[in-house]
């Protein structure tokens, strides 16, 4: 390998980039595009679903029940419904998430056993915030059946005894207010990363296909590996920017904690930007045409990366398969690797397995991509 | 009119069939994103690998242990010696639940007093993280109560009386486990056809323009609108075919149960291809090249996905967002084929959406239509 004819090629892939800017764009348009439609746009936080309620008792414990539910900041203020006729047609449209049906006896079977049930009726049609509103259903409950209890106990001249005989104190720990963006942001970086990396290198063999110049290219003498490392260089360059863009958008912008290291950060995304680029140029390589070679290389980053790299759907839950299948998918161990500096703050060590996985995937597709080009015509 | 039209609909399926890349673009995305989305696209709660420290060894404290254990939510990862060891286990996430209960519990619980248990909890992912600590809390409420209930019938005392308590009875409606295929499976229907007709039908135009071909045609007596209806035809019945393909595949593979109508269905589908034929065309008008129909492509569809609802709940997005969403014509067609697959609601339900893909479907064709012929001029 010589490093003349690198930097040759090099210069060389410069000087398209900045004469056709469409690299400019891909590398600066996307990364905008895709953190703030994702970043706004993709959200898990469960607040003010639609309440109705059909209180069939109208006495003041059961209003003072509803009450409980309308000062919750999770449920919306509640919507009285008049009859079952009512209720079918409200879940069906869409107007309410959970029913609440107050029981014709619910005092009196407070009063008589100290036990009564609400009935909740959850559209399931969405079945993660059916379940978190379920959740809340039962939180407010048990808030309020503590209230009640003390109530009770005071009333009756008691010592106060138990409210609760089993009290869970919980903690959460790296992500303390359980926001979901702040795991979403993380992996909407790798998601950009993969994309932008692979489009841009997708254009850049198909390229002199298309224009005539790859029996020019053939021509000199520059060596594959050669090639590989002068067409990739600048690449890495605009990536590294993008990825500079991308978290500085995700910590000032979007405010998700940053606690590992700088260092930690560029060395892992160096990996996977060459991960990356070097898919697109595979692609590139194997595909003469321009517009082709990029759906391809979209279709071979986007995909894999959304789903299978546990970037919103966590993988400990797929299929066993499936679970196999995203050990190929090196946004995975990315994805991995970003939540983890973000949230946790590991450092190298910590990371050391994602890490090496990252890298034996960079090592074989080097020498893939080193392999891939024949400076052949046919 | 009709014969001009019907050679260019034959001219078109021809080339479709003759054209492979053109069936693997049809074919194989959908088959892959069903299959993709239907099995890796979850949120729910299995198994959650858990950590438990036992400090109290009593009786008590191996029967709430049991109850983690034999749930179905929890799965009991590592007996803890010491705290440290629970700790490290959360930090380098062994476990995604830490239980600690302390010395002393039992001892709590049987003078009918609050008996406290910790749990840490692996925050990184929140929805699986907040999902969690909500069996967590089931499951030791539930235990508690089953307790006292028990120290209330041994006793027989005053301080063992049931404790007043309000619970929950909740039903699921349309989805009575909850199951998240039976929410993705319909959605992917909707963006599948949603990306597969745009790419389709503004390459088919695109290229025209870029091999010259366009204007070919344009010197036969062939008039614009006749040429668009020919040209679009084809995609519109080919998104019918992939509609119904995958709709099979979602009952007959994934067990999706349906509960609508076929024909509300039908009707919400030839509302929403419209509305996607009629972007495919606009973005056709606005390039020159295949490589820009590309990257519009990208630009457009992107956003339109995210913003559908399709995984995401639109009501949990920033306000500005939400009304962004009202002019994304697959937000509507994702609410009609949810309901006609789960809810089994028709037109009398529907018809705000069916209005609404209408309303886009119209407004995006006119300016389309009328962009394409000044283009031609």
């Amino acid at each position: 390998m010589r490093l003349r004819r690198v930097r040759a090629v090099a210069v060389k892939e410069v000087l398209q980039i900045v004469r056709d800017p469409r690299s400019l764009m891909i590398a600066l348009l996307i990364p905008l595009m895709q953190m703030f439609v994702f970043g706004y746009g993709v959200s898990l936080d469960v607040k003010h679903i639609p309440l109705c309620v059909q209180d069939r008792e109208a006495s003041q414990a059961s209003r003072e029940l509803v009450r409980h539910f309308g000062a919750s900041r999770y449920f919306s203020a509640p919507r009285p419904l008049a009859g079952q006729g009512e209720i079918v047609r409200r879940l069906d449209d869409g107007t309410c998430r959970i029913v609440l049906v107050v029981p014709a006896d619910f005092s009196r079977r407070l009063n008589d056993t100290g036990a009564a049930a609400v009935q909740a009726l959850v559209d399931g049609t969405d079945s993660n915030t059916a379940n978190i509103a379920a959740n809340y259903a039962r939180a407010v409950l048990s808030a309020y059946s503590a209230g009640l209890r003390l109530d009770t106990v005071q009333r009756r001249g008691e010592s106060l005894q138990t409210l609760s005989p089993v009290d869970v104190e919980s903690r959460v720990w790296f992500n303390e207010d359980l926001e979901s963006r702040n795991f979403i942001v993380p992996g909407i970086v790798a998601l950009v990363m993969a994309i932008v990396g692979a489009q841009l290198t997708a254009l850049t063999i198909a390229r002199e296909w298309e224009r005539g110049t790859m029996e020019q290219l053939v021509s000199t003498p520059v060596e594959p590996m050669e090639l590989l490392v002068g067409k990739l260089l600048p690449y890495f360059g605009l990536g590294l920017m993008d990825a500079a863009i991308c978290l500085a958008l995700a910590v000032f912008w979007f405010g998700v904690p940053f606690r590992g290291t700088l260092f930690t950060l560029f060395f892992t995304t160096s990996l996977f930007l060459l991960v990356v680029l070097c898919i697109g140029y595979l692609v590139s390589v194997s595909i003469r045409s321009q517009v082709a070679a990029s759906q391809v290389a979209l279709l071979l980053t986007m995909m894999p990366t959304v789903l299978l790299s546990g970037f919103a759907f966590p993988i400990d839950q797929m299929p066993a398969l499936v679970r196999g299948v995203t050990f190929l998918v090196s946004a995975r161990y990315y994805v991995h690797i970003l939540k983890a500096v973000f949230l946790k703050g590991s450092g190298l060590t910590a990371l050391a397995l994602p890490i090496l996985c990252l890298a034996v995937y960079a090592l074989v597709l080097v020498v893939l991509a080193a392999r891939a080009f024949r400076k052949t015509l046919d | 009119m009709f014969g001009r039209i019907l050679q260019l609909l034959i001219k078109e399926l021809l080339q479709f069939r003759r054209d492979r890349s053109a069936r693997f673009r049809l074919l194989i995305p959908p088959v892959i994103q069903m299959l993709v989305f239907g099995y890796a696209a979850t949120f729910e709660v299995f198994d959650v690998s858990t950590a438990i420290l036992d400090q109290d060894r009593t009786q008590e404290s191996r029967a709430l242990t049991a109850a983690f254990v034999h749930s179905s939510r929890f799965r009991v990862t590592l007996s803890a010696a010491t705290r440290q060891q629970l700790r490290d286990a959360v930090e380098r996430s062994d476990a995604q639940v830490g239980l600690v209960i302390p010395p002393g519990f039992a001892e709590l619980l049987r003078k009918g007093q609050t008996s406290p248990v910790q749990a840490v909890v692996d925050g990184t992912n929140s929805n699986t993280a907040l999902i969690a600590l909500g069996y967590v809390g089931q499951i030791a409420g539930t235990f508690g109560q089953d307790y006292a209930q028990d120290l209330a019938r041994r006793t027989g005392r005053a301080r063992g009386r049931p404790l007043v308590s309000v619970s929950l009875e909740e039903r699921y409606w349309y989805n009575p486990n909850l199951n998240s295929r039976w929410f993705f499976v319909p959605g992917v229907i909707g963006s599948v056809l949603l990306i597969t007709i745009v790419n389709l039908s503004a390459f088919a135009i695109v290229r025209e323009r870029e091999v010259g071909t366009l204007e070919q045609i344009m010197v036969t007596p062939i008039r614009p609108v006749e040429f668009l209806i020919g040209k679009t035809l084809p995609f519109f019945l080919i998104g019918l075919v992939e509609v119904a393909i995958t709709t099979t595949v979602g009952m007959l593979w994934f067990q999706v149960p349906f509960r609508g109508s076929f024909l509300v269905l039908l009707a919400g589908t030839s509302l929403f291809l419209l509305c996607v034929l009629a972007l495919g065309l606009l973005i056709s008008t606005l390039c020159a090249t295949q490589q820009q129909a590309f990257a519009t492509n990208f630009f457009v569809l992107n956003p339109m996905f995210i913003l559908s609802g399709f995984s995401f709940p639109i009501a949990s997005m920033p306000e500005f967002l939400q009304w962004l969403t009202y002019l994304d014509p697959l937000r509507y067609f994702l609410v009609i084929i949810r309901a006609t697959f789960l809810k089994g609601v028709g037109m009398e339900i529907l018809w705000h959406q069916m209005l609404a893909l209408a309303a886009i479907a119209f407004g995006l064709l006119a300016v389309a239509v009328l962009r394409f012929r000044k283009s031609l001029d």
